[in-house]
């Protein structure tokens, strides 16, 4: 085999040896698509779905965000809804309380700058971007004190905007919602 | 054939010379805000420090590197003069003015935005225009390369074009456009507000203007490293580049995929719906493509050198390996914290994985691990490698050279896997404060402490870089021969036009953004209601 030959033959078997690692490199990128799309749609877990607006400057004045309206609630079908602001530099309520194994609801925004709220040890993470609703479904298998930083810079106060989630036993928290109105667990 | 060095060596100068102011905030910023710092009375000295570190290391710092080691390639790949000096120089002096302009208003407290700007949060209107003013200086660049590219061709009609030089103009179309997203919202959106000519502004459509720029920035910043990667480091080390044609297939991906992608940033956003939060997660996934082939076209041309070194064996090669040669050491480190931090991308580019780290610790860690680790220690090595032929002198110390490269290493090991660990227990980023009294965050303080000490080694090696360029300049001289780049193993006679033009794929990257963006923004600025009064920073 003259030297033209040889160099011939070590190109294809490099472009094979290329093509081979391209292709799974391909397979591995489409499994990654795909693994995404099954697990959004049969366990639904996917990022918020919705787009829903509000007005921030209105909002402490009427609507599901007036400040009598903010807190946990009881919902007739047993589910709960949490509803709560963060403004600079603190969350209204500043003490989230919720029952555990319970499918929970979170509606939240923001009444002023863009905000984020975390909750510690679990994958509760959501933007509050002001002129938009944020929701989030939650459920908490473990009762207890979570933290609940702001995890978006929101000028100099960011540093001291924690909020607190406390998960009680359902039926405790099915006792205290019995009179009604919003729940929170500020003070306690 | 380098003419104007001065030009090209006056970019990196200013390059590493920000890069050191920066640097030392933000090991500053790891100090004060780890359980070894006293708690700082005024946290707004904080968001300064962070502003000008984020401005600097974002939009300054790579741009300058960018573009003296675009110019660079210009001379030396297509061994030609560079055309427009004057403008490149103009470029220059308008990143310095803007430079200037950003630092002072983050000085005096009047603009810590952070660089990601976060309307309605509005600071002083010069700090903006500072930036926009580095971005124009840049597009200049981005024009000198088209232009350059242009003359040769004229002169060498049908020709395959350099590989760097195909690269480089690649990275130049992606910055140019990948850049506008954030322009649209500095010039329709944000300026007008900082001027004062109106006090609304939608907080939602800015992100997502945003985020236009802030995913493909990062390709922008890694192309000098992925050039690097393919057409320095196999001739450094004594190798050959294992395919031309793939290299030419990564940098024209990178190009298509890195741009419309951007809304991965945005998944825990309530201003968008969730199936354009998939599309964009479905091409990020497509991004880590050239990513895989780099790597693998990379480990193959290392292979190659081993071998012509008298490596054998299935994995014998690797001791075969010039490790003494600062290059070599640069690209093995460069590759584990790209493993590592590509891992950690794949968790955050995840659709559904993502809320478990989005805007924690982990996110700092990840970027400064890709950024900061594999993308700049190659930044390093490229100045170590084009300085003999810039200055004309040579860096005698290769030693010291090995010792920063290690210190870079581990000091970024040290900083971010610790940075990652706090991020997954949910440690908010941005903080100027954690309260490490609190039982719930006191298991935390021993993984900040160890960042903070792993942010004093970096530090301690960014002051060697600079030490090593800076004695560079007066060291004996030396003739350095022109300067190569690497050669493919079956160097291309003639390339597909495909491989060897742009139109095609910037064609193909404006058309996927207007198609992944398009409907968003539109969506977003033709809905009313969604503007919010601005909230000015440092008016009081």
């Amino acid at each position: 085999m003259s030297a033209e030959e040889t160099h011939q033959a070590s190109a294809e078997v490099a472009a094979r040896v290329e093509r081979r690692w391209a292709t799974i490199a391909v397979i591995i990128v489409v499994m990654m698509a795909l693994l995404a799309a099954f697990a959004g749609i049969h366990r639904a877990t996917m990022p918020q779905p919705r787009v829903e607006t509000i007005d921030p400057s209105r909002i402490h004045l009427s609507g599901e965000f007036v400040e009598s309206n903010l807190g946990s609630v009881l919902e007739a079908n047993g589910t709960v809804t949490v509803r709560a602001i963060g403004q600079q530099y603190s969350f209204t309520p500043a003490c989230i309380v919720v029952p555990a194994d319970t499918p929970i609801t979170l509606r939240a925004t923001s009444a002023d700058v863009v905000h984020g709220i975390l909750i510690q040890a679990t994958n509760v993470n959501t933007m509050l971007v002001p002129g938009y609703i944020s929701e989030q479904l939650m459920r908490f298998t473990r009762t207890g004190d979570y933290l609940m930083p702001c995890q978006e810079f929101c000028s100099f106060g960011h540093e001291g905007m924690w909020g607190k989630v406390k998960v009680i036993d359902k039926a405790e928290f099915a006792d205290r919602a019995k009179g009604g109105g919003r729940l929170s667990c500020v003070g306690q | 054939m380098l003419v104007n060095k001065k030009l090209i060596l006056a970019h990196f100068w200013l390059a590493f010379a920000v890069f050191g102011i920066a640097l030392t905030l933000g090991a500053w910023q790891m100090f004060i805000r780890s359980p070894i710092g006293t708690w700082l009375s005024n946290p707004e000295l904080y968001y300064r420090s962070l502003t000008a570190h984020g401005t600097v290391m974002g939009y300054v710092f790579p741009t300058l590197v960018a573009m003296g080691f675009g110019y660079a390639i210009s001379e030396a790949a297509l061994q030609q003069r560079l055309v427009g000096v004057r403008w490149a120089w103009a470029g220059f002096w308008l990143i310095v003015a803007g430079s200037i302009m950003a630092v002072i208003p983050i000085a005096l407290g009047r603009a810590s935005v952070l660089y990601t700007f976060y309307p309605p949060l509005i600071g002083n209107v010069f700090y903006y225009l500072g930036v926009v003013l580095v971005v124009v200086g840049s597009w200049i660049w981005v024009a000198l390369m088209s232009v350059n590219l242009r003359v040769w061709r004229k002169a060498h009609p049908g020709a395959p074009v350099p590989l760097a030089m195909f690269a480089n103009v690649a990275g130049s179309y992606l910055w140019a456009w990948t850049a506008v997203g954030a322009a649209l919202e500095l010039l329709l959106q944000i300026i007008p507000v900082a001027a004062g000519l109106k006090n609304t502004i939608d907080a939602g459509l800015a992100r997502v203007f945003f985020s236009w720029t802030l995913h493909a920035i990062v390709y922008f910043w890694l192309m000098p490293t992925y050039i690097a990667y393919y057409t320095i480091v196999p001739r450094a080390i004594g190798g050959r580049i294992y395919s031309d044609s793939m290299a030419r297939i990564s940098f024209i991906l990178f190009l298509v995929v890195a741009m419309p992608i951007g809304m991965h940033h945005t998944f825990a956003d309530p201003q968008v719906g969730a199936g354009f939060k998939f599309i964009h997660s479905a091409f990020t996934a497509l991004v880590a493509l050239p990513t895989l082939l780099t790597v693998f076209t990379i480990c193959a041309s290392v292979e190659i050198a081993a071998r012509l070194r008298g490596g054998r064996g299935m994995f014998g090669w690797i001791r075969a390996l010039p490790w003494d040669n600062p290059m070599m050491l640069a690209l093995a480190f460069s590759f584990v914290m790209l493993g590592f931090g590509g891992a950690g991308g794949l968790i955050n580019m995840s659709y559904q994985l993502d809320a478990s780290i989005h805007n924690t610790q982990w996110i700092t860690g990840h970027f400064h691990l890709i950024f900061g680790g594999a993308i700049v220690i190659m930044y390093f090595a490229i100045a170590f490698d084009l300085w003999p032929h810039l200055t004309g002198r040579e860096l005698i110390d290769v030693r010291l050279i090995r010792t920063q490269l290690w210190l870079w290493f581990i000091g970024m090991i040290v900083t971010t896997f610790p940075w990652h660990w706090v991020g997954i227990l949910g440690m908010p980023r941005r903080m100027a404060y954690f309260d490490f009294g609190d039982p719930a965050i006191a298991p935390q303080a021993l993984s900040v402490t160890l960042s903070a000490i792993g942010g004093f080694i970096l530090l301690a090696s960014g002051i060697m870089f600079i030490v090593i360029l800076a004695r560079g300049m007066r060291a004996p001289q030396v003739d350095a021969g022109p300067y190569r780049f690497a050669l493919a193993v079956h160097q291309p006679a003639t390339v597909p036009v495909a491989l060897n033009t742009h139109a095609l794929w910037v064609a193909l990257m404006i058309g996927l953004t207007l198609t992944n963006y398009g409907y968003p923004i539109l969506n977003l600025a033709l809905s009313s209601g969604t503007s919010v009064p601005a909230v000015y920073v440092g008016a009081q």
